[in-house]
């Protein structure tokens, strides 16, 4: 019962990180109908920079603030300069622009930092929490507690800021938009922005447990396109949820299913995606797309 | 003084085919204007043209002051308001949403209460439905939806696309009886185009024929109503 909780408080962490990264890949997937490829390698590298400004010298916190708003800034720049020239090509060109960004960040990141694993502090405490008999990892709660303080502050800046329901206008009906007055592009920008400020913070949460090095973020991206696709793309509750199910599910396969281990949890993932994509291909709690043709 | 919408040698294109030719036309400050045509004709162009959709040629004026080329997004903050054709309906909004982002170009934010008060009176039934998601309405609902998100910006002048569409005449009646009122009571004037005649003959105070892109007659609606190829191919008396 020990090891089932521990797991699943485990699971849960790395699922928040996953449904994290999942919610990045939805917004802009929502927003744009572009799936971001490069989104992990955006938030390896911001979490390279909270190292290195560690590394100067910043506290922790300071570092975390600076670097979710060069993440931010960051994303918003990647947007204007590099997918607005392309938005209106065919959906394949987009996809071949994020996988070069993709590969783009991965060498930089390995040019500039090497690809020696490196230690990324937690900014919890080590001393481990004790609940009964059951011990829990600090950093898994402090993690889960991150994941969700961020997800209550997305869900009120959408839900009820004017310049949320402008973002969420803009996705649905850009045409509209612009007749009430919304620069859609800067709508889209702003998504951009937002989807690396969450990155980033995903990043700098689970580099404490993974570590860090450039390839950090390729099996997490994995984890958060099952959780999306488990979700529903069209749900960014969905796709958090589904990083939860995907975090727990990776945990208890890997503990009592005896095969699968430390080597086989990634297959989950993909066994997973697949399984969605037969059964439910909109995902838990997407909508069915009906394209115009 | 000069009229509060005008347009001099209007041209307008998508891609290589142009579809209006040398158009003018007017709206007076206050006044309600209409431009009839058939299918096809170029009415929504027109409007499109005016609020900055489409690639034009020529002269619009609003207040004087040239607009055309100016972005949508702009033209909204001088005022204008565009109901468009098919309603544009935010579906996956709730009908209050789709209300507040009319409101979303403002400069005035603070009376968007009392305002959204004054246009639940203008359509009851959005009040009733405000919650619900804007693509579970009616027709007729989405048509009182779009005029009501164009009304919340306080628009000096707003542009209406065949707002009788596809409805029943008891709905078109309401609708019409609505921006009248409004016209009335708040002043806004209006730019409405229509395949529906005789409503729109009755609604406006200034008429104009549009037939494949050319303006082929104008004048006071009542002189419009009255020449017999008007009556004999839209009004079919
Ligand atoms: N997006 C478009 N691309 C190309 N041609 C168009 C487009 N929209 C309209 N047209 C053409 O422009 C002409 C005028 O159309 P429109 O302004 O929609 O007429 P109306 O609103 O009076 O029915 C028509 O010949 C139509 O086929
Ligand atoms: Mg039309």
């Amino acid at each position: 019962m020990e090891i089932f909780l521990q797991q699943v408080v485990s699971g849960l962490a790395t699922g928040g990180i996953y449904g994290s990264l999942a919610l990045s890949l939805v917004m802009i997937y929502q927003a744009t109908d572009v799936v971001n490829f490069a989104q992990g390698e955006m938030a390896m590298f911001s979490t390279y920079l909270a190292w290195s400004l560690m590394n100067h010298g910043l506290s922790y916190w300071l570092a975390f603030a600076l670097t979710v708003t060069v993440a931010f800034v960051g994303g918003l720049a990647i947007q204007r300069l590099i997918m607005r020239p392309v938005e209106n090509a065919p959906i394949l060109t987009i996809v071949i622009v994020t996988l070069g960004l993709l590969v783009i960040f991965n060498s930089v990141a390995g040019w500039i930092y090497s690809y020696i694993i490196q230690p990324f502090p937690s900014p919890f405490p080590t001393t481990a929490i004790r609940v009964g008999s059951v011990v829990f990892g600090p950093h898994d709660l402090g993690a889960i507690g991150v994941t969700l303080v961020l997800l209550i502050l997305l869900y009120a800046f959408f839900r009820f800021t004017s310049l949320g329901l402008a973002m969420r206008a803009a996705a649905q009906n850009p045409a509209s938009s612009r007749l009430v007055g919304i620069r859609v592009g800067w709508m889209l920008a702003l998504g951009w922005g937002l989807a690396a400020l969450v990155g980033a913070v995903a990043g700098m949460m689970v580099a404490p447990v993974i570590f860090l090095e450039p390839n950090m973020m390729s099996g997490i991206l994995i984890y958060a396109f099952a959780s999306a696709t488990l979700g529903g793309f069209t749900s960014p509750g969905g796709a958090v949820l589904g990083g939860f199910l995907v975090g727990v599910i990776e945990n208890l396969a890997g503990t009592y299913i005896s095969f699968i281990g430390t080597d086989l949890k990634l297959t989950v993932a993909l066994v997973l995606i697949i399984l969605v994509l037969l059964v439910k291909p909109s995902g838990l709690f997407g909508r069915a797309v009906v394209r115009r043709v | 003084m000069p009229p509060l919408l005008e347009a001099l040698g209007l041209e307008a294109r998508y891609g290589w085919t142009k579809v209006l030719h040398d158009l003018r036309f007017s709206v007076e400050e206050g006044g309600i204007t209409t431009i009839l045509g058939a299918n096809g004709a170029g009415k929504t162009t027109t409007l499109r043209a005016v609020c900055g959709m489409v690639k034009t040629a020529g002269e619009i004026r609003f207040d004087g002051r040239r607009i055309d080329g100016k972005a949508t997004e702009d033209l909204v903050r001088l005022g204008i308001a565009h109901a468009p054709e098919g309603r544009g309906t935010f579906v996956g909004l709730t009908v209050e949403e789709n209300l507040r982002l009319g409101a979303y170009a403002r400069k005035t934010k603070a009376s968007i209460a009392d305002d959204l008060d004054r246009i639940y009176q203008y359509f009851p039934v959005l009040l009733e439905r405000r919650r619900q998601l804007g693509g579970t309405l009616s027709g007729g609902e989405q048509q009182m939806l779009a005029i009501a998100r164009a009304l919340i910006l306080r628009p000096r002048l707003l542009l209406l696309d065949e707002p009788s569409l596809g409805l029943a005449p008891l709905v078109v009646r309401e609708i019409f009886r609505i921006v009248r009122t409004i016209n009335k009571e708040q002043g806004v004037s209006v730019l409405l185009v229509e395949q529906n005649a005789s409503m729109a003959l009755r609604l406006a105070d200034h008429a104009y024929l549009l037939e494949t892109g050319r303006v082929v007659m104008s004048g006071p609606s009542t002189e419009v109503g009255k020449d017999d190829s008007v009556r004999r191919a839209y009004l079919g008396y």
